[in-house]
């Protein structure tokens, strides 16, 4: 266990950023918030999972809604904290530490937050390894884990807790109804996780996964080196493309963003054409129609300048980028996992195909 | 129709009288300390052609108020009232301001129950008893400028209307500014474009007091507008409310008046000033928006502003031994003291230019010492800038022409890559004195609708914006539509489909 630094902020948020795929964007809000509460005092320790027992309780948080809300709402913590105290009420037992269901955007501050509104522990870990649109793409879900109960509030002190549900969609479609009414942004508190399921299930590392490429991101912008070549520096992911963005079109469907974004290569890459299309997050992407990377792979759009994560909802025209695949956590291309987060469940007819250069 | 445009830029304030959209006439006086000398100067200097009968407007285009907020001179401390509670309490206003400026503006801070939600229902209702002791407290404070923003106010401005009824009749004369007014949604960004204006409004009605001196005192009597970051303008009366909206008006006025002295409507332009290059894209005659938080004086807001690239590369751009070193430093406004060809010890980009027989500007001899590898040498470096600059403003792969305007327009070679025609104009070393001098007037919504079909909601922002075109002073029937976009919202239910729309007008 060790003290997350004030001065790791600012990284967690780019990597953050980064590994949010698109669909999450950089945690702005968020970490001018956390760096308040560091201001007024607050410390969030950082563990590792193994330094969990067995039998203690970890809370597993996230906002759910739209990110749009917490544009004009601001970022509302309290109603996580809150979430997470009707949980302990529901339960009769105390968590020992939290962690965020997803570390891509703006969930992976959450912990920072509750931790230092709470005074608990955060874990080094998530349910995801990047961001994904629907709360039953997780590591848990995938192994079968109950994802009930699961508590929601607001910052009105609504609260709610659905004690048992059919399956993951029916605490998604369930949730999705409530948050609306609330004005589509609640806090959430997933099912209660023990150390146990943490240390088998959960996707660990992850905040340090974050803080590495954000630390490579700002150094490199500090020497003037190019972040890109940092990134695949200290990740095993790989340069996919680099060109100008021509067309971004956009559309909702059934409450997603959906859409494709058309790159016109440069330098190396003149003359082809990468198409990627997202569904909140980046999903797919081909060069010249051939499929080059797809979910649940990561597929990030960077400013290829600065190494800024671009997102879904803010590539376009003319934007210099350069898109990069970074392997997904192992349990995600596994045999149960891809049916859950493969390409097949995000509506496309194929299969999944690791990214060339991809260690198998 | 006459008028006059004028644009107080950082070394020069020029001044051009069109009439008819015919250029009768263009000055250049320095800038001075106070503005409105130079003002004053520029004008007299038109009027020395006997051309002052009739002028029907004045327009001017100035960086006042954005160098008030990066120099942090003349800023008014201000009260902040946000209507949000129990939402947006976690993060204060002026919570990522810089400390320095932080401490000239904040006054009071209030966080008020109210609010709504992103589909017009109230968070909770509007507490009307929490406001009126503000009011009482910001009365008792002295504070005379005050910033209210409501969450999702861009939606419906009911609660900063009802706010703002109740603080003028508690402090008579305070001056009041709505984020509803000003701003798009995101709270925090638009709340500090709020505090931003309500610091800069008593400068702003000191300036716009002065401007209207200067104009009375040479004799005209034309209406006063000022000039808006969009390209377009808006009366005097609005812009003492609205100062922020003159932000980044300048490089705006330059590519507005190379559309106009160009007639093309869709263009790249290149204004190459004394120390920097802007380059921007002109479409449907009006500079593409930047689409993104913009900095003010390190505080984090979102305006429509320009999209600009900017390199450092202008005519005053310092040239040092060979091979050379170019730039980035710029000897600036001293150019006419420092370049050799006005007999100075410096190598300029402008010296260099008339050693290659670029132009004629001073004393040719001067510069004749520049030997020839140094010249290649430069030319090449500032075709590799341009050319590059250009590629990556361009939206597609097709070639594009390029209007080339300000003082050092004689800089950029005659081919381009990617460019299909360099295009040079009479005035251009005063384009930006004739876009502030042809500009008309906008109205602008950014809203929220749910459940209409994206062309039942396009037409209501259409209203909506044409609405505020007229407010702020144009006729109803000359506004045309100048840009649409409609952005589906993810996780909202319904067709959720925010529209942003711009329309543009003649003045009344």
């Amino acid at each position: 266990m060790r003290i997350l630094k004030a001065e790791e902020l600012p990284a967690l948020a780019d990597g953050a950023g980064i590994l949010g795929t698109g669909g999450g964007t950089h945690p702005y809000l968020e970490l001018v918030l956390a760096q308040k509460l560091y201001r007024e005092g607050a410390q969030v320790s950082l563990m590792d999972a193994s330094e969990l027992a067995d039998d203690d309780l970890v809370a597993v948080v996230s906002f759910m809604g739209a990110p749009l809300v917490s544009k004009e709402r601001l970022p509302e913590p309290e109603s996580v904290c809150e979430a997470v105290r009707g949980m302990e009420a529901y339960i009769g037992q105390k968590f020992r530490a939290v962690m965020s269901i997803e570390i891509g955007g703006e969930n992976a501050f959450l912990p920072v937050l509750v931790g230092a509104m709470m005074n608990l522990p955060m874990v080094d870990a998530d349910a995801m390894g990047r961001a994904f649109p629907e709360a039953q793409m997780t590591s848990f879900a995938i192994d079968g884990l109950d994802l009930f109960p699961f508590s929601l509030a607001d910052i009105r002190a609504n609260r709610m807790i659905i004690t048992r549900s059919a399956s993951a969609k029916w605490t998604e479609r369930i949730g999705r109804v409530v948050v609306v009414e609330l004005g589509s942004i609640a806090g959430t508190c997933k099912a209660p996780r023990t150390g146990a399921e943490i240390k088998k299930h959960a996707i660990l590392g992850s905040v340090s996964r974050a803080l590495t490429l954000g630390n490579a991101v700002r150094r490199a912008r500090g020497e003037h080196r190019d972040p890109i070549d940092a990134i695949i520096d200290t990740e095993s992911g790989v340069l996919l493309f680099r060109g100008k963005v021509d067309d971004a079109a956009r559309r909702t469907t059934g409450g997603f963003v959906r859409g494709r974004a058309s790159i016109a290569g440069l330098g190396a890459d003149t003359g082809k054409q990468m198409t990627i299309d997202f569904q909140n997050e980046f999903s797919a992407a081909f060069i010249d129609g051939k499929l080059s990377a797809c979910v649940p792979d990561l597929i990030c759009v960077l400013d290829a300048e600065n190494g800024e994560a671009l997102g879904t909802e803010t590539i376009r025209y003319g934007q210099r980028v350069a898109v990069l695949a970074l392997p997904a956590a192992p349990i995600m291309v596994s045999p149960k996992g891809l049916p859950l987060v493969g390409p097949r469940a995000f509506g496309f007819d194929f299969d999944y195909q690791p990214f060339s250069g991809k260690a198998a | 129709m006459k008028r006059i445009g004028i644009d107080v830029g950082g070394t020069n304030t020029d001044a051009v009288l069109l009439e008819d959209s015919r250029v009768v006439r263009a000055v250049k006086r320095p800038t001075t300390a106070d503005v409105t000398e130079g003002v004053r100067n520029a004008l007299h200097g038109i009027l020395e052609g006997g051309h002052g009968e009739g002028v029907e407007a004045v327009m001017i285009g100035t960086t006042h108020f954005t160098n008030a907020v990066v120099q942090r001179v003349g800023l008014e401390r201000v009260a902040a009232i946000r209507i949000c509670l129990p939402a947006a309490a976690a993060l204060e206003p002026f919570i990522d301001w810089p400390a320095d400026l932080r401490r000239i503006v904040e006054g009071p801070v209030f966080l008020i129950g109210g609010g709504h939600e992103y589909d017009g229902r109230p968070i909770v209702p509007f507490d009307g008893e929490a406001m009126r002791r503000a009011a009482e407290s910001i009365k008792a404070s002295g504070v005379r400028s005050v910033a209210i923003t409501s969450v999702f106010s861009p939606l419906t401005d009911e609660a900063e209307c009802e706010a703002s009824a109740i603080l003028a009749e508690a402090c008579p004369g305070v001056a009041i500014s709505l984020s509803s007014t000003l701003g798009r949604i995101g709270l925090l960004e638009r709340e500090n474009a709020t505090l931003l204006n309500a610091c800069l409004r008593p400068l702003a009605t000191k300036a716009v007091k002065a401007f209207e001196q200067a104009i009375a005192d040479v004799g005209i009597a034309a209406e006063l507008y000022l000039t808006q970051n969009d390209g377009t303008v808006m009366r005097a009366e609005f812009a003492e409310r609205f100062p922020v909206f003159s932000f980044a008006s300048g490089p705006t006025n330059s590519m507005r008046g190379a559309a106009f002295l160009s007639r093309l409507s869709d263009a790249l332009v290149i204004d190459v000033g004394g120390t920097t290059t802007d380059i921007g894209l002109l479409r449907n005659g009006f500079p593409r928006e930047a689409n993104s938080t913009v900095e003010v004086g390190g505080v984090r807001t979102m305006f429509r502003m320009p999209d600009l690239v900017s390199l450092a590369l202008g005519g005053g751009t310092r040239v040092v031994g060979n091979p050379p070193k170019i730039g980035p430093t710029s000897v600036g406004y001293e150019i006419t003291k420092k370049a050799l060809v006005f007999g100075g010890g410096e190598t300029t980009l402008t010296d260099v230019g008339v050693a290659s027989g670029l132009a004629e500007i001073g004393d040719a001899s001067k510069a004749a010492g520049i030997v020839p590898d140094i010249r290649a040498a430069v030319r090449q470096w500032i075709r590799d800038e341009i050319e590059t600059t250009v590629d990556r403003m361009k939206t597609d792969a097709r070639d594009v022409p390029v209007v080339v305007v300000g003082g050092g327009a004689f800089l950029v070679p005659e081919k381009i890559a990617g460019v299909s025609d360099v295009v040079r104009v009479p005035h251009h070393d005063v384009a930006n004195a004739i876009g502030a001098a042809i500009a008309q007037v906008s109205g602008e919504i950014d809203r929220i609708y749910r459940d209409l079909s994206r062309d039942e909601a396009i037409a209501a922002a259409r209203i909506a914006a044409e609405d505020n075109a007229v407010a702020a002073g144009a006729a109803r029937d000359s506004l045309e539509l100048v840009e649409v976009e409609d952005l589906p919202l993810a996780y909202m239910p319904g067709n959720s489909l925010r529209v942003r729309i711009r329309v543009v007008g003649d003045i009344a």
